[in-house]
């Protein structure tokens, strides 16, 4: 009942889309292959660390995944201290302990870590569930998840499978030579207070280094770190990736106060990475850069630069990890800073085909950083988060800054495939309320099944024209007008679909109806759940982000229609100009920290 | 909303005959004498419901003038026995297919012959679409009542007036129903009705309901997309699609975006993290099945979820579902469960409803018979004239299922007198008056089925035995025979369909069954016999007790008590004896009896509490007319008076076996008063008190007792309740738990529940109780 009838407005505000379906190429990411790279400015061949061919043909997964692996034992001393040294920051890393074991662990650490049943007593999944993605199964069997250790990190299948010529994947040897503390908690001594989470700003200045390196391992990492600048920094290129269930989101900071120097020491592989992001806007046929979105003359960790906001569709992954390893990735020893449940989901083939060691993140911290970052540098000096006023009057009803200085408390509806929600009291003191499998995935799953449409764009754009009292039964449709008893106006929805029971109404109904009362029923249930949950909590601050409300104008003015009228105007619907990459921005902020703690 | 609107109409009757496959006599069960109507139209369903009298026979019993000599007592019965007619008032309510409705509605018009009835109320919302038919068709003034109003009606008034209404659901359990006692205040509760859309309603006091929310995603969404999706029309055909798919195929799993990681991060996989997640793309196709359980559980998930939410706002544990979405689908009761236990870590229970589908006729009844108070008296379901829950058995097929369902009938008897909590218990809200749960115990239902299928014969033949002068008593006999084994067989299918199946509930069915076809009362000339010798005994036994010394006679009190309490025709192994022997006597019953010590032998403490100071006023439950309440109850009762103890005697409202009513004890405590000075006097002075229980059952549910008999209780401040005989202090009550002393006597005259219970045969259980300090 928690419905609003249609009408509520078009896309009067659709954001520019950067075009899709450019090229005919399969891939998700257009890969440069061995002739075509002078396009996308040389992106591939011909750079320092390692020897490997760029002459590995377009080969299939699992070549490529042996390739990979032959070259892991090859160059196993450089690659090796690659990890070996993201092995390093690991153990000196004195923040959240939790999330510790959510990461990947490296190999030559303690033994608590090597079988599942140890992570299990370790006792640190307790974060576990509140990364819990919303619903349930009904699935026949319970829900309790068999342990299998194939297919757990640091479980002894993969870890013999990571194992070449006597050594780890990362050239560590197997057997636990540290003490076993190094991969306890933390330091000594530090491993109980909470230190602070978020890096805003001025803490992403750059620190002094504090030690010197002097083994021939050590060098190596000191001559990358030169990349980004300062020693303390992380070597470029700087990413976050969230991996949804649906999209691939992808921060690129691209620095824009590269010295002559730099220029000239910057190898050509980061470059053409460099040119090949910066100078498009479509990646393939399904990579796309939210230009529209950019971050100009950002400085970050010390650094100016832009930051690019990239999506592309989650089932592109293989065809991204593939491009990685064809591209040698891996050589630019960067450590790329994932999250959302592909970090997990695809760890093993970043390892095993693109010889890349996932850093991984949980999913709800990174959003919370992310966004709260993104806000607190402003969107190139306009505000990020906005709300409309007027939001019960079509009419009146405009998009207006809205000041975030003082978020908290606040209740943060992520609307990706599905719904999670999370109260916050603090940047760093917050907790997953619930969430729904009524999410966008529904949305896009019910259109593509009832209209026969392909792409959220395509879906959104059908709802934008259709009708959806046509498909839904109204109070009216029932009482004959409005349901005094209860106060229920009759242009309220009574049943979403209802009308679809009979059979005259379902041969003349439009797939413009059926895509906008799919869009309407999604976006309601969101609305209510979430208020419900404001209710509950006793928040009445209710932030909508993610890609659910990427180019959907009619989801958001829903929204703060619903959240304005149940309440009587004591809830306010907020938005966020980019809506979808905080996990992303969380993620890179991840990688800036890590650094910092050494 | 509250009901699938006018949209569903008739689509799921039409592959069914159009016919009235059922003798309608058979559905409008006594049309003739109906006085009101109402109606609830739904998406495919009718509910119509109305009050009529029914005429009974029952027996009464009347003393027979002495004025006269004595001298021809020996050969006279101690009362005269008359069969009369007796009307109550009885509410029926049909079930029934809108396909059938213009059918109904004629014939309807053709039996309705003595009604003054102007009006017919009417809700649902197919109310609209049928108004001018049924106006029509039966000249009566359609009178549209609120749909909500009268749900909340109808379900207050089930939640009040039946026991067991309310299950959860376990799928995978056995038994999967599992009933709720009746709580003894229902308020507050939330009432989440699942039609076409959601309504969710907190329910506070009898009149006063809050509509706090709902959902548009309902049994309309479930209808409306899941006929898009898979191009099913029917509702029932899309449930038992449903129930075959695999929605994993369709649902984007938390395993999906985790990978097999989910294992090492404490997630389960099997958890929905996008409905629908995987079907966005083009180039697959999905299965109606598939797409159709994803849809479901989509919903379902959605429903509970926001049942929980609501529940905790206004912090409310108990939630009853209701609507066509759940209306007895084991399907939907399923998910429903699932979600709620999901999303509330098990601190909100689904409860759902055995009369769910007549909560809105129910309600408008009630709205249209307000000025006949019926919310003052107490009614009780019916068994004989009540369809039961419908089997819930997944293989049967949706259309089998809708079959067998075409009709379907509740009926509720206006009890006489309202029906109460006795006072005494120590906490009515956990009572639970039997003692065993045949849902429960496979192997006790196996052997209490069988039992009754084999004690059939007798009854029928004490049925027929019990009206020579009547020339259709052996025709009617073979009916009851015949209606009482098809319940017996429902039950052994469905051990559910009428809540809880105790032997109670056996026994209670058996009654209903014998009053259905005017066998008000197959013993009375058995009892009206067996008063007639004990009287002659009484004052000998009294004699004898009173020659004992004190310690010997109180012993021989209770075996006497006891002894009595063998005979009754109830128990198969002493109607046995009884039969051929009609000669076994009293002191033949006290020899049968188990020596002491007893299966169960807490005597000693009783003799003991009898050296102390007596007991203010006991209340005692009598059993068997006969030799036990003349022989066994009233020297126990003597005894009492003689120690100044007041006492309560409180015996069946209405015949059950050989249970003494309590018009038959009011003459047999005439009779022994003119013989018996204590008594005599105790009873002028109002010491000794007659009461009826309210209930016509041979066992006895202490949460549903006369209100005079409970009242009388606390003023009299009653600190012993004496219970005795199988029925009312083993089969039920064995565990009840009393806030004063209590006494529970009984012969347990039946092998089975004796080795049961670790002991053979006319094992003699001897249970005194004192309630912890």
């Amino acid at each position: 009942m928690l419905k609003l009838g249609g009408g509520g407005g078009g896309q009067d505000w659709a954001c520019s889309v950067a075009g899709t379906g450019l090229g005919a190429e399969e891939a998700a990411f257009e890969v440069a292959r061995p002739g075509d790279q002078g396009e996308v400015g040389g992106w591939g061949p011909g750079w320092g660390c390692t020897e490997t061919p760029d002459s590995v043909p377009r080969a299939s997964m699992l070549q490529a995944g042996a390739a990979g692996l032959a070259h892991g034992g090859k160059g196993a001393e450089e690659v090796g201290e690659s990890a070996g040294g993201g092995e390093e920051r690991w153990v000196r890393h004195p923040r959240a302990p939790a999330l510790r074991l959510l990461n990947r662990k490296p190999q030559g650490g303690s033994e608590e870590i090597k079988t599942t049943e140890n992570d299990l007593q370790g006792g640190r999944l307790s974060q576990g569930p509140r990364a819990v993605p919303p619903a349930q199964s009904m699935g026949d069997r319970g829900g309790q998840p068999e342990r299998s250790a194939s297919h757990s990190p640091g479980a002894p299948a993969g870890t013999s499978a990571a194992l070449v010529n006597g050594l780890l994947h990362n050239g560590f040897h197997p057997s636990p030579v540290q003490p076993p503390l190094v991969c306890s908690r933390g330091p000594a001594g530090g491993g109980d207070a909470a230190p602070p989470r978020l890096p805003l700003l001025s803490e992403l200045q750059p620190q002094p280094l504090l030690a010197q390196h002097d083994s021939p391992a050590k060098k190596c990492r000191l001559r990358r770190r030169m990349d980004s600048g300062r020693k303390n920094r992380p070597p470029f290129p700087w990413f976050g990736m969230d991996i949804g269930g649906t999209l691939v989101k992808l921060v690129y900071f691209e620095p824009k106060d590269i010295t002559a120097e730099e220029e000239q020491e910057e190898v050509e592989n980061l470059k053409s990475i460099r040119k090949y992001l910066t100078s498009n806007t479509a990646y393939g046929k399904t990579g796309i850069r939210d230009v529209h979105l950019e971050l100009k003359n950002l400085t970050m960790c010390g650094r100016k630069g832009n930051l690019h906001f990239i999506r592309f569709p989650s089932c592109a992954m293989h065809r991204f990890i593939q491009m990685g390893s064809e591209k040698n990735f891996s050589s630019l020893h960067t450590t790329l800073c994932a999250t959302g449940g592909g970090a997990f989901k695809f760890e093993e083939d970043f390892r095993m085909i693109a010889d890349l060691q996932l850093h991984k993140l949980d999913e709800l911290d990174c959003l919370i950083q992310g966004l709260l970052y993104v806000d607190s540098v402003g969107f190139n000096g306009k505000p990020e988060c906005y709300y409309f006023e007027n939001p019960t009057n079509p009419e009146l009803c405009q998009k207006k800054p809205y000041c975030l200085d003082n978020p908290y408390p606040m209740l943060l509806v992520n609307m990706g495939s599905g719904v999670s929600i999370l109260a916050v009291y603090s940047k760093d003191n917050y907790k997953r309320v619930t969430g729904t499998s009524l999410g966008g995935g529904t949305f896009l799953g019910l259109c593509c099944l009832l209209t026969g449409c392909e792409t959220f764009e395509e879906a959104l754009e059908m709802a934008a024209k259709g009708d959806s009292t046509n498909v839904d039964k109204l109070v009216k449709d029932i009482y004959g007008g409005d349901y005094e008893r209860f106060g229920l106006q009759g242009s309220a929805v009574a049943s979403s679909f209802g009308n679809m029971m009979s059979k005259e109404k379902r041969d003349s109904i439009s797939k413009e109806d059926l895509a906008r009362a799919t869009l309407v029923t999604i976006t309601n249930n969101i609305g209510s759940i979430a208020r419900m949950c404001a209710l509950n909590e006793n928040i009445d601050r209710v932030v909508f982000v993610g890609n659910f409300l990427r180019i959907n104008m009619v989801s958001m003015k829903l929204l703060a229609y619903a959240m304005d009228f149940w309440s009587k105007g004591q809830l306010k619907a907020l938005f966020l100009e980019h809506e979808g990459y905080f996990g992303a921005v969380g993620a890179l902020l991840e990688l800036f920290k890590m650094t910092d703690d050494q | 909303m509250a009901e699938c609107g006018a949209g569903g109409g008739g689509s799921s009757g039409d592959s069914l005959d159009k016919s009235i496959t059922l003798p309608p006599d058979e559905i409008f069960r006594n049309l003739e004498n109906a006085k009101r109507f109402a109606i609830d139209i739904g998406g495919s369903l009718t509910k119509l419901a109305y009050y009529s009298t029914v005429q009974h026979k029952v027996a009464k019993v009347r003393s027979f003038d002495h004025s006269g000599k004595d001298a021809e007592q020996d050969h006279e019965p101690p009362y005269e026995i008359s069969v009369q007619e007796e009307i109550t008032a009885r509410l029926h309510f049909v079930k029934f297919e809108n396909t059938y409705i213009e059918a109904c509605l004629d014939f309807i018009k053709d039996h309705l012959v003595n009604t003054e009835t102007k009006v017919i109320q009417a809700t649902g919302g197919g109310a609209y679409k049928f108004k001018d038919l049924i106006e029509e068709k039966l000249r009566l003034k359609v009178d549209k009542e609120d749909v909500m109003t009268c749900l909340i009606k109808g379900c207050n008034f089930v939640l009040k007036n039946i026991p067991h209404e309310a299950f959860m659901y376990q799928k995978d359990s056995d038994p999967e129903f599992r009933f709720q006692t009746n709580h003894p205040n229902i308020f507050p509760y939330l009432l989440v009705n699942i039609g076409s859309g959601v309504s969710i309603v907190k329910v506070e006091t009898e009149d006063r309901f809050e509509w706090i929310g709902g959902s548009s995603i309902g049994g309309g969404t479930f209808w409306g997309l899941g006929a898009l999706l898979t191009k099913t029309k029917k509702f029932d055909e899309l449930l038992h699609l449903a129930s075959k798919g695999q929605h994993a195929n369709v649902d984007m799993l938390v395993q999906d975006i985790y990978g097999g990681a989910h294992q090492t991060l404490g997630l389960s996989g099997n958890l929905i993290a996008s409905s629908f997640g995987k079907s966005a793309t083009a180039d697959k196709e999905f299965s109606k099945e598939d797409m159709a359980k994803s849809l479901l559980h989509m919903i379902s998930n959605d429903i509970g979820q926001l049942a929980c939410l609501y529940a905790k706002l206004h912090s409310l544990d108990r939630v009853y579902f209701g609507g066509f979405f759940i209306r007895g689908h084991p399907v939907t009761m399923r998910t429903i469960t699932y979600s709620i236990n999901f999303f509330s870590k098990g601190e909100v229970q689904a409860l759902f409803l055995r009369h769910e589908g007549y909560l809105g006729a129910i309600g408008a009844f009630l709205k249209g018979a307000e000025q006949d108070n019926p919310n003052q008296y107490s009614w009780g379901e019916n068994y004989a004239g009540s369809s039961g829950l419908m089997s819930a058995s997944p293989e049967l097929c949706p259309t089998q299922r809708a079959r067998s369902g075409t009709f379907d009938l509740l009926e509720m008897d206006r009890l006489e007198r309202p029906l109460v909590n006795l006072p005494l218990l120590l906490d009515p809200s956990s009572y639970v008056p039997d003692t065993v749960d045949l849902t429960d115990d496979a192997r006790a239902r196996k052997y209490w089925l069988t039992c009754f299928e084999e004690a059939l014969d007798g009854v029928v033949k004490r049925a027929v035995a019990s009206q020579p002068e009547s020339t259709d008593a052996a025709e009617r006999a073979e009916k009851f025979r015949q209606k009482y084994w098809s319940k017996l067989q429902t039950l052994r299918h469905q051990p559910f369909a009428y809540g809880t199946l105790t032997v109670r509930s056996l026994l209670d069915t058996r009654e209903h069954c014998l009053k259905e076809f005017s066998f008000p009362d197959p013993y009375s000339k058995v009892k009206q016999k067996e008063n007639g010798i004990a009287l002659k005994y009484f004052q000998g036994v009294v004699r004898a007790l009173d020659s004992l010394g004190w310690e010997e006679r109180q012993l021989a009190l209770v075996k006497g008590l006891l002894a009595g309490n063998v005979f009754d025709w109830g128990a198969k192994a002493v109607s046995d004896v009884l039969e051929s022997d009609p000669q076994f006597g009293f002191e033949e019953a006290k020899r049968k009896l188990q020596e002491r010590p007893w299966l169960v032998d807490s005597y000693n403490k009783w003799l003991q509490r009898l050296k102390g100071p007596p007991h203010k006023c006991a209340l005692i439950f009598a059993d068997n007319s006969g030799i036990d309440i003349i022989l066994g109850v009233f020297p126990f009762v003597r005894e009492l008076l003689f120690r100044g103890t007041e006492v309560i005697l409180a015996c069946n409202s209405g015949p059950a076996l050989n249970d003494v009513t309590y018009s038959e004890s009011l003459i047999v405590a005439d009779r022994i008063a003119a013989m018996d000075p204590v008594v005599h006097s105790a009873l002028q002075e109002e010491r000794l008190l007659l009461v009826q229980t309210g209930s016509s059952s041979p066992c006895l549910d202490l949460s549903r007792l006369d209100q005079g008999l409970a009242v009388l209780a606390r003023e009299r401040g009653a600190d012993l309740v004496v219970i005795e005989g199988m029925g009312r202090a083993v089969h039920t009550n064995y565990h009840a738990v009393l806030r004063c002393e209590s006494l529970k006597l009984a012969v347990v005259k039946n092998a089975w529940l004796a080795e049961r219970l670790g002991g053979r045969l006319f094992s003699v259980i001897f249970k005194y109780e004192v309630p912890a300090e």
